[in-house]
């Protein structure tokens, strides 16, 4: 794999690829949103659906439809999917593929880590948890009580001990340290994938070193963001800040002392490809910020369908499919809710 | 010629039927009445008149989705009933015509019913598990206990309740009655006893230990029985546990740890006399409980068989309603809203019909108003339909999966009945494989009213499909057999004796010297002393090799002549003049003579060199054949053969573009004198119909050329490529034979050379074996796949088009097949 994949790529990978290619086929097009912001019922989501391939999902289900229901069902879809694939993978494609969902690991954590500390029942919090990113123990994490705890207890069994190295305190869980710690890990984990898709090497780096860098950069933006106005200082705000991206390092420096929202527009439109997400917004606005950061995702990740014989297509297609059920998500509550006037807002067509 | 030609009594597979466009007018009141009587007829394809619209914004949505709903609950009976193992029952019970409403209704009293009775049984089933749980913890906690009896440990029981997190008075009234105050919380050693999956036994361990920091003792057995889940209904392992430990701080986090691995707890009393009277209690509700819990089954399965009695005619009345709405979906609303407008293709035969089923349908809705049904003009082009037996089915399948004849063009399937199975059996000769094969159809035939209804997997359903194909390819096949005289590659004499005979009776000198012809040729077939001869191999090759191009010249032969039947039905004199004549010419005036001197050669026994004669036909026409004269006169013909197809060339390929550009041109010319403005005004009259589609014929003549270049280079190439093609006949019946050889020289005579029982059966099954997968399976599959290019390539390329589309009739009889 060092620039000369294409002659071996097939030997492992190529089955999954045409796979995955596949999956792609069946997103949802512009015509098809076009079809389902229509609706007027639940029910007629479902019916729009069921000619989709989501629709052996949800054909048994009966007819009081609700808008989980219907989330719930084709996040099914693509677990099985992921499963399905990651059960055919090799190595290093199955390592890849496992990459892919510590992220979901990661927020299901902090899920129920909040979840417990503010006494919700744990049986519903796993409900609430994506299944990507469950393991065998999770429901144990109820029983920590502090970071350490959290540690030794649960965590040193998955694939998410090593980035826990940084966030070991013994201070309790509170809010904020859970924030900071999801943003560690986030960070640590990131890292990770950026380096072990480093040593992928060939089209498979690139590719993925790109969509990566997207998604630090717009975590970077999104830190500062959130932690403006509170306590946290500029020191540890730059601490969670990934180390790589295309604002490292200058543009970290400069993000850290921000105080508003107007100056990280500032730093962020010295940076050409971002220029155009903050063009779009008018000044002082944050709500839409991240409908355009999906949407500039979205792209990069239907760019990297253009190349063959790298892995960043996997990564592509479960990104893609994910942003398409929180569309579907958004379209059933509009729906729902009778708020048809809104279901443009969040919507991110894919094709 | 042309009367005779006329006077030929009608193919019906020759060409597709006779198609029409029509259109309906119906009124809103008798729609759902006509069209589901129309669907019963099933001779009607409906045009969707609103493509543009989604599925839900058209009329008749909401009964789409009723419909939709309600097969969803009779896929929740035939699931539940599947489940429970009741077989439905053979012939269902004949009811009088059932409504869709009351259907529905019927449907949502029933799933009512079902889904209560399900989550009571559920609800049943749960406590009887705890109950069944807490019985195996009695009992194999017990021995824990007792077997760590002799430390002098005074146990504290540990009651679990809020672990015990199911909420139902019986169990948990059994929980109270235990929560005594009893042993005393002296020495401080706890214990928690409860019952988990085996599978998240070792984790389980694992992370009390680490909770506890290795201060506790963990004690398992697993539990006699499975315990039956009750949402999956299916069987779980599961491990009783006990755990010692210490301190408040551990119990808190060990309960929490029990509850997120959903293990459950039960208390254990540590009192010997207190754990027998707590196990007979738990044995005596049990008992009860199962009972309740059988009635319940019984309850149930005793609704779901009844149930199951209605469900294939429930489950048909659905599918046919969705299926009259989804057509009722692809109709119009005109512009009083009270018809609706439907059109669609229909073959000329069924019009009347038709009328009648549409006047019944009238009648049977007391509309004041008749059906207006009439034809129209299309530009469209109109479906192919043939009207198939279950004989000619699989033919016209072979032929489709090519292509679907364009409308009224030869339809091929008419000679591949025949010439499929021969070809076939020309490859596959051997009357002993083809017995066997032979064996296989009918069997497939005879079964086949049991089999037609059964649900076959995609092998058998293809041989299935495919069962009157190999029925005549077996048959002709044993014909091919007989003539090559060959029976798993032994000879036989079954039509008299061989015409030859050794010199001398010692028969020494055969294979060197060979033998003398004595008497009259062998009446039919190969003579059965060729085999074994040092000339087997030279003659049968020589035979076969010359019988592959009479074969083949004949079959394309046969396709340019279709493409003159193409030409005549569809009056187009151009493409006989320019296209069908000067191919004729240029394959006979090669390869035909190529055949004629075969046939010659065969004839009169003469050592003529056929490739030399070919070959120097084009080298040096004008030399003398010297040896290879076969006849008088054959100089000048080839010289004369030679010059005709050096003619057929141009004229295959020039005459035609250039004529017609110029009746291009003259039709454009004409026109300013021609009819205006009639097919405008249609065109605004009924924007929606089929008329609409506008006709544009623009005329490129570099275009037009380039394909007729290409056509005729096609030909010219083909013509030699393709001859050489149909050498494959040879080439795989070689193989085949020296197959068949091979396996019983080598395997079953070199076995039975031995005299040793266990040698020679294991060279009898090593030849069935061989027979069976090499011989049947596979050459079957290898000559039919041979069989089907020369057919798609080397015949249909003469004169089929292939690029129609399938008649696809609403009709209740096919909507079966592709629900399920």
């Amino acid at each position: 794999m060092y620039g000369f994949e294409a002659l071996t790529f097939n030997i492992h990978g190529g089955f999954l690829e045409a796979i995955v290619r596949g999956h792609r086929a069946s997103l949802l097009t512009a015509a098809d949103y076009n079809n389902l912001c229509q609706c007027e019922t639940l029910d007629d989501i479902k019916m729009h659906l069921s000619a989709t391939e989501y629709g052996p999902y949800l054909q048994n289900e009966p007819s009081p439809l609700h808008t989980t229901t219907i989330v719930e069902k084709c996040t099914l879809k693509l677990v099985d999917e992921y499963k399905q694939m990651l059960c055919q993978a090799t190595e290093p494609l199955s390592t890849f593929l496992e990459y892919i969902t510590y992220g979901h690991m990661i927020d299901n954590v902090v899920l129920i880590v909040t979840g417990t500390l503010h006494e919700r029942d744990v049986q519903e919090l796993l409900e609430k948890c994506h299944p990507l990113g469950m393991f065998d123990s999770i429901a144990t994490l109820a029983v920590a009580q502090n970071m350490r705890e959290l540690y030794r207890l649960v965590l040193v069994d998955t694939p998410l001990a090593p980035y826990f190295s940084e966030c070991i305190t013994s201070e309790d869980l509170d809010d904020m340290n859970i924030e900071i710690m999801r943003n560690t890990l986030y960070k640590a984990y990131l890292e990770d994938f950026y380096r072990f898709c480093q040593k992928l090497g060939g089209a498979t780096a690139e590719i993925m070193s790109d969509l990566l860098s997207f998604e630090a950069d717009r975590r970077a933006v999104n830190i500062t963001i959130n932690s403006i106005g509170t306590e946290l200082t500029r020191d540890d705000r730059k601490k969670l800040y990934s180390n790589f991206g295309l604002l490292y390092p200058y543009g970290h420096e400069e993000l850290a002392v921000c105080e508003d929202i107007d100056q990280v527009r500032g730093v962020m439109e010295k940076y050409p490809p971002y220029q155009s997400i903050f063009s779009k917004l008018s000044y002082g606005e944050s709500q839409m910020l991240d409908k355009a950061f999906y949407e500039e995702e979205v792209k990069r990740l239907c760019l990297a369908f253009e190349q063959q014989f790298h892995y960043g297509v996997f990564f592509a297609y479960m990104r893609l499919r994910e942003q398409e059920i929180r569309n579907l998500m958004w379209i059933s509550e509009c729906v729902a809710q009778n708020q048809k006037s809104r279901v443009h807002d969040s919507v991110v067509f894919i094709f | 010629m042309e009367e005779f030609i006329g006077k030929l009594p009608a193919m019906d597979l020759m060409r597709s039927e006779q198609m029409t466009f029509v259109q309906f007018i119906i009124p809103v009141e008798s729609a759902h009445r006509a069209v589901s009587y129309l669907g019963e007829v099933g001779l009607v394809q409906f045009r969707d008149l609103n493509a543009e619209k989604s599925p839900f914004q058209r009329t008749f949505v909401n009964q789409v989705k009723r419909c939709a709903e309600m097969s969803r609950k009779l896929r929740f009976f035939k699931d539940q009933v599947g489940k429970a193992g009741i077989k439905s029952p053979e012939n269902p019970v004949v009811q009088p015509d059932v409504v869709l409403e009351e259907v529905e209704i019927q449907l949502v009293e029933h799933e009512h019913e079902l889904t209560e009775m399900n989550s009571n049984s559920e609800r049943l089933r749960q406590s009887y598990n705890e109950l069944l749980e807490y019985k195996m913890v009695l009992q194999e906690a017990g021995s824990f206990l007792f077997s760590g009896k002799n430390h002098p440990v005074a146990e504290e029981r540990e009651l679990d309740e809020t672990a015990y997190s199911n909420d139902y008075v019986e169990t948990a009234s059994l929980l109270e009655k235990e929560m005594r105050p009893g042993a005393s919380e002296q020495s401080g050693l706890n214990y928690v006893s409860g019952i988990i999956c085996q599978t998240k036994v070792l984790i389980f361990e694992r992370m009390l230990f680490r909770a506890t920091r290795g201060n506790m003792l963990f004690n398992q057995a697993p539990a006699n029985e499975g315990i039956m889940d009750p949402v999956t209904s299916e069987m779980v392992e599961k491990v009783v546990f006990m755990v010692y430990f210490s301190g408040e701080q551990a119990r808190k986090k060990i309960r929490k740890i029990c509850e997120a691995f959903g293990a459950n707890c039960y208390p254990v009393p540590d009192d010997i006399t207190k754990q027998r009277q707590m196990t007979s209690e738990v044995l005596s509700r049990l008992s009860e409980l199962e009972a309740t819990l059988d009635a319940g089954i019984r309850h149930r399965n005793s609704a779901l068989s009844s149930m199951s009695l209605h469900l294939p005619k429930w489950t048909n009345l659905v599918r046919r309603e969705k299926a009259v709405y989804d057509t009722l979906n692809m109709l119009n609303f005109d512009v009083t809203k009270k018809c609706l407008v439907g059109e669609g293709w229909c073959p000329i035969f069924a019009k009347a019909k038709i009328q009648e089923v549409l006047q019944r349908a009238t009648y049977d809705s007391n509309s004041q108003v008749g059906i207006i049904f009439h034809t129209m003009d299309a530009v469209e082009s109109p479906p192919t339909f043939f009207r198939m037996n279950k004989f000619t089915n699989a033919y016209q399948e072979i032929v489709d999966a090519y292509g679907v004849a364009r409308y009224q063009e030869a339809n091929p399937a008419v000679y591949t009945v025949v010439t499929f199975p021969f070809l076939f059996a020309v490859m596959f000769g051997d009357w002993g494989h083809g017995i066997c094969l032979l064996l296989g159809a009918l069997v497939l035939i005879a079964r086949e009213s049991k089999l037609s209804n059964k649900k076959l997997g995609s092998f058998m359903e293809m041989l299935f499909g495919g069962r009157y194909v190999l029925l005549l390819m077996s048959l002709f096949s044993i014909y091919c057999g007989l003539i090559y005289n060959e029976f798993f590659s032994v000879p036989f004499h079954i039509f008299g004796r061989s015409a030859y005979k050794c010199r001398d009776t010692t028969c020494s000198d055969a294979r060197s010297a060979g033998l003398i012809k004595y008497r009259d040729p062998y009446p039919f077939g190969v003579d059965p002393s060729w085999r074994g001869s040092r000339s087997e191999l030279p003659f049968l090759n020589s035979l076969k090799m010359k019988m592959s191009i009479l074969l083949g010249v004949t079959q394309m032969n046969l396709g340019i002549i279709l493409s003159y039947f193409n030409a005549r039905y569809f009056e187009s004199s151009l493409d006989i003049r320019y296209q069908f004549v000067p191919q004729m010419i240029f394959l006979n005036s090669l390869f035909g003579y190529l055949s004629l001197l075969i046939v010659i050669k065969w004839c009169t026994g003469s050592q003529a060199d056929l490739y030399h004669v070919m070959i120097y036909m084009f080298l040096s026409p004008t030399d003398d054949l010297g040896e290879n004269q076969l006849f008088w006169g054959q100089r000048p013909l080839q010289i004369l053969l030679l010059l005709l197809a050096l003619i057929a060339v141009p004229w295959m390929l020039f005459p035609k573009p250039f004529i017609l550009k110029r009746l291009h041109i003259e039709r454009f010319q004409g026109r300013t004198y021609g009819v205006l403005g009639i097919s405008e005004m249609d065109v605004e009259a009924e924007p929606d119909s089929a008329r609409a589609l506008q006709h544009h014929e623009d005329f490129n003549f570099s275009e037009v050329f380039v394909h007729q270049m290409i056509h005729s280079i096609e030909f010219v190439l083909g013509a030699v490529s393709n001859t050489a093609s149909y050498l494959r006949l040879w080439a795989l019946s070689l193989a085949h034979s020296e197959l068949s050889t091979v396996f019983y020289e080598k395997v079953l005579l070199l076995a039975w050379g031995y005299d040793n029982a266990i040698i020679r059966l294991v060279g009898l099954a090593v030849f069935a074996f061989a027979t069976a997968f090499i011989l049947l399976m596979m050459e079957t599959l290898s000559a039919f796949l041979h069989a089907l290019r020369l057919h798609w390539v080397e015949f249909q390329n003469k004169f089929y088009h292939g690029d129609g589309y399938k008649f696809k009739p609403f009709s209740f009889a096919l909507l079966n097949d592709d629900d399920e």
